[in-house]
């Protein structure tokens, strides 16, 4: 059996199946018991759960994420939701100094298993300060696991997968996908990092894509066959670390084209790292240039005229493919 | 002091405990000191000497399975809590022996089997993580308490706020140590904060009762923290301890610490716990010999340890690739 649910209500279903499988998962952050979050994606879990494991915190973004870091360190497998993901730049030292280097400081005496979840990139008109896309930051940080569902389903089984990582997690939620649906088997999901899954077959170009952008890169897939007769690949990476680089060099090998879509801005985005490793290992396979497309290096605006301007859209994607294909 | 209370007399065996303490971590920075002068401790090494009283009266108070969290100057929580000084000694000249492997280095001392949770090098950030380990055990039903060392500048950093108000929101078993020495780096406290008393005038501010207490004194240090650490054991929640103290020396390496004035140094060097304790205790009818034993001893201790991490190999330059992950490693791809 399976239900047809959106990616919203996938994020509750996977918190509480994450606490039914496990005592020790506790979840903090503002706005999130007693209201069900200001995206409405944590709705039930106080019912269930009650005000022990489940907890309002206030606005204290370094507290929360201190607090879920002692208590990771000590015995609990807290998840932790930080709002926006801009606001990852006010606890940005807990992330990146402290829950990411403690074990390795420690010499494995301490492990930090928690899942920082949190609603990121744009395509909401919110404007620069609510709309960034900052899987990136994260990529960048040795010792973070980083993660970024594109469907109700894969946010579920991602979402299990990362709770019961020994690892610390930031699990991006792209918020433009919320009200997205997508079919979801009954039962207890459970999938694996750093596994991409190839969402569509092709032979001409390898088009690489994480979280709303892949809906996006699967749609220019379709306009590229219909119109251009473009056999386009496309591969959700569905996590940025660990990476998945077999399926990706295995596909660029047979196709000799990349294309990356990413929803981060131009410079260190992630696709720069892919580009990188595609062009130290597959080279020899590689028929035309490794192509980027992403939201240019700016910040972004708030006006729909201006931010369709800014994300990648199916007609830029289209664009870049046939370009080097031609 | 705004709250006073009456204890019993502190046991002798604890007493003792208490100057052992001292006096080892007096040596042992002594020695660290030296060793950093003399190229073998790289890096960085910020010492306590003058401050050691508030790290052995706490933990004197503290239960094996207590918590500590403490900052970069953190020889002496460490060591109190029952790390073996060769490991300590090994970590601070990068050895293999060394508590963390030598990937830590003298500002991240860890000993988890000693309840030593870690030694943070970023101003405030251990606040919110020991109100963390503090939630956790509430939640888990043990009545461990956490204990959290800082210094008078950490007052100004957002964290600390922040840690403090969750801490009292959730009532939380975690006791907040700060050590106040007068000065953060190169300025003095004074000059940068808008009240008096860093910690304790904003302890109202989150509910809970301003604590001052001379950290010079071992015993008045012992009596608060018995105290403040018992109500957070019974569910009283979380306290802020101001313990008033100096640093004979500089900040950190071979700061001679020049900006200080010269009588508040000999001031201060007057109340050195050091000789003041030993004073005291055989004021009180404790043998010369016991006393002297306890250091040499402690002397011995401390060569021993020199020895030891001298002796010890270096890391294997593999090990820098260890430890990233959860499986061992490093690997971020497949
Ligand atoms: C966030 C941050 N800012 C600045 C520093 C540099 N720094 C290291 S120690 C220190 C002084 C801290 O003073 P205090 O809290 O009084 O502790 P003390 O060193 O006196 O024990 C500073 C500014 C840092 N480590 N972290
Ligand atoms: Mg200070």
């Amino acid at each position: 059996m399976a239900e047809l649910i959106t990616y919203r209500q996938a994020v509750s279903r996977a918190i509480a199946q994450e606490m039914r499988h496990d005592e020790s998962v506790v979840f903090l952050g503002e706005d999130v018991a007693a209201a069900g979050g200001v995206f409405k994606t944590t709705k039930g879990l106080l019912d269930e759960f009650g005000d022990q494991r489940v907890r309002d915190t206030p606005i204290s973004e370094e507290a929360i994420l201190g607090a879920a870091m002692g208590a990771a360190m000590t015995g609990m497998r807290p998840i932790a939701e930080i709002m926006f993901s801009d606001f990852l730049a006010t606890c940005w030292d807990l992330v990146a100094v402290e829950i990411a280097k403690m074990r390795y400081m420690t010499a494995g005496q301490v492990r930090v298993p928690l899942v920082v979840r949190t609603a990121n990139g744009g395509g909401l008109r919110f404007g620069a300060q609510h709309s960034q896309s900052v899987e990136n930051w994260a990529m960048m940080i040795p010792g973070l696991k980083v993660v970024a569902p594109s469907t109700p389903h894969d946010l579920i089984g991602l979402f299990a997968a990362a709770v019961r990582s020994d690892d610390p997690v930031m699990f991006f939620e792209q918020k433009s996908l919320y009200p997205v649906k997508g079919e979801v088997p009954d039962g207890e999901i459970v999938d694996q990092l750093g596994t991409a899954r190839t969402v569509r077959a092709g032979t001409d170009v390898t088009v690489v894509a994480l979280a709303a952008m892949v809906p996006r890169a699967v749609a220019a897939a379709s306009v590229l066959h219909d119109e251009h007769g473009i056999s386009a690949e496309v591969i959700d990476l569905r996590s940025l670390v660990p990476l998945d680089t077999a399926t990706l060099l295995q596909s660029v090998a047979r196709t000799g084209r990349i294309v990356t879509v990413e929803e981060n801005p131009r410079l260190c985005g992630w696709g720069a790292e892919i580009v990188s490793i595609v062009g130290e290992e597959c080279f020899d396979a590689l028929r035309g240039p490794m192509v980027r497309v992403t939201t240019p290096h700016i910040p972004l605006p708030s006006a729909d005229a201006l931010e369709d301007a800014t994300l990648p859209s199916v007609d830029r994607i289209v664009e870049a493919v046939v370009k080097l294909c031609r | 002091m705004t709250e006073t209370t009456t204890v019993a007399a502190i046991p002798r065996q604890t007493r003792l405990r208490m100057y052992r303490d001292i006096v080892r971590v007096r040596r042992f920075e002594e020695r660290a000191y030296k060793l950093f002068m003399d190229g073998l401790v790289k890096g960085t090494s910020h010492l306590s000497i003058g401050m050691e009283a508030i790290a052995a009266g706490f933990g004197a108070a503290m239960r094996d399975d207590d918590l500590t969290f403490c900052t970069y100057r953190g020889h002496a929580h460490t060591l109190v809590r029952g790390t073996p000084m060769p490991r300590v000694m090994g970590e601070l000249l990068g050895r293999s022996t060394g508590v963390c492997g030598g990937k830590g280095g003298s500002m991240h001392l860890t000993s988890v089997e000693h309840g030593v949770m870690g030694s943070y090098a970023i101003i405030g950030a251990h606040l919110p993580i020991a109100a963390g380990a503090a939630w956790s055990a509430q939640l888990r039903g043990s009545d461990q308490v956490t204990v959290c060392f800082f210094g008078d500048g950490t007052t100004n950093i957002g964290a600390f706020h922040e840690a403090l108000n969750l801490a009292a929101v959730w009532e939380l078993p975690v006791v907040f140590v700060c050590e106040n020495n007068l000065y953060m780096e190169y300025t003095a406290i004074a000059d940068v904060t808008a009240v008096e008393r860093p910690a304790a005038d904003r302890a109202s501010a989150y509910g809970l009762a301003p604590i001052v207490v001379d950290g010079n004194d071992p015993e008045a240090v012992h009596e608060q923290a018995a105290r403040v650490i018992q109500r957070a054991r019974d569910g009283g929640g979380p306290s802020l301890v101001e313990a008033l103290t100096y640093r004979h020396g500089g900040h950190s390496r071979a700061d001679p610490g020049t900006y200080r004035p010269q009588e508040e140094i000999d001031a201060w060097l007057a109340r050195d716990p050091v000789p003041s304790y030993r004073r005291r205790l055989l004021g009180d009818g404790v043998a010369e010999d016991e006393l002297a034993a306890i250091e040499m001893e402690a002397d011995a201790d401390v060569d021993a340890a020199t020895e030891a991490a001298r002796q010890a190999p270096f890391p294997a330059p593999e090990e820098a690739f260890t430890d990233v992950w959860a499986d061992g490693g490093s690997s971020w791809r497949n």
